[in-house]
């Protein structure tokens, strides 16, 4: 059951990686990046990390997304 | 071709490093000499029952500091760089109208995921969990707030108030160790209590507490200075 867990996370997580690079929309791109890190802290809560767990969840998909946000929107100011 | 045949033969040199690394590493059976020392002696020690905890702000509280002071000056860098003159500021930007839904459950939401925040570290020393990621969920509380409203300002005088006064709090704590009892950031300066009580682990809790403040403060700060910046003009 555990490894069944990991292993669709996993694969979830590498699908959420491949787009982060490849999909030509950026804000899809930053979106499918704050995902990877959500399955990376299911994962490391299923490892027994739940504090690694905390702060993955709360920086890595929370705040990272919004500062990439904040970035894609300054970007498209300078270039109107 | 040639960049592409280099590139391969640069990635074989670099998995031939590392295939030896992982080639020699055999997992530990037993815990190692330090680790079976802080397993040992931490809860009679300490008194903490996050062993965890008991580490990060005890045996090894100085390089909590040095944390500490890294993320301040990354949160100082950060409002640095990102300055700009009162003359560029562009006080109404137009901003797209938020949902209803996130608006409405902002109001709810965002008091609960302060609370969370504070349970994770008032409990870091008996719970998984502590000051940095206390700190990191009231932040994520303030992204929230100005998700839901975006012209909401981070009010630098709060944030200065609370970031001064734990920061020098943690220093002090230290200090007052090494007049009072054992050593710097010693945790015996309060009575150790009874292992799994709220009040226990002597010092730890009051140090989480600043430490969640200062890092809550810090990441805030560097958000609302992210979202302040939006206002300049081009």
């Amino acid at each position: 059951m555990f490894i069944a867990i990991a292993i669709v996370i996993g694969v979830a997580s590498l699908i959420g990686g491949y787009i982060a690079i490849h999909h030509e929309k950026l804000s899809v791109a930053v979106i499918a990046s704050g995902l990877v890190s959500l399955f990376a802290s299911i994962i490391f809560l299923l490892l027994a990390a739940p504090d690694v767990a905390m702060t993955e969840a709360s920086i890595g998909s929370g705040l990272t997304t919004l500062i990439f946000f904040y970035v894609l929107n300054k970007i498209r100011q300078r270039n109107d | 071709m040639i960049k592409k045949i280099l590139i391969i033969g640069v990635l074989a040199v670099v998995g031939l490093i590392f295939f030896d690394l992982f080639n020699a590493y055999q997992g530990n059976e037993s815990l190692s000499k330090t680790a079976n020392y802080y397993a040992e002696n931490g809860a009679s020690q300490v008194g903490a029952a996050n062993l965890v905890t008991a580490i990060v702000v005890t045996y090894r509280g100085l390089d909590t500091l040095g944390e500490v002071t890294i993320l301040f000056l990354t949160a100082a860098i950060i409002s640095f760089i990102l300055k700009f003159r009162e003359e560029d500021f562009m006080p109404n930007r137009s901003v797209r109208v938020t949902s209803e839904l996130l608006d409405s459950a902002a109001q709810v939401i965002v008091p609960v995921i302060f609370m969370v925040g504070v349970y994770i570290f008032m409990n870091g020393h008996l719970t998984p969990g502590g000051g940095f990621q206390g700190g990191a969920v009231i932040a994520s509380g303030v992204l929230l707030m100005i998700m839901a409203n975006p012209n909401f300002g981070v009010s630098h005088k709060v944030i200065a108030v609370v970031e001064s006064i734990s920061g020098i709090a943690f220093v002090l704590i230290g200090v007052l160790g090494i007049v009072l009892a054992g050593g710097f950031l010693d945790n015996t300066l309060l009575p150790l209590g009874k292992l799994g009580d709220l009040f226990s682990a002597g010092v730890i809790p009051v140090i989480y507490t600043f430490v969640g403040l200062k890092v809550g403060a810090e990441l805030s700060n560097i958000i609302g200075t992210i979202s302040h910046v939006q206002n300049e003009k081009n």
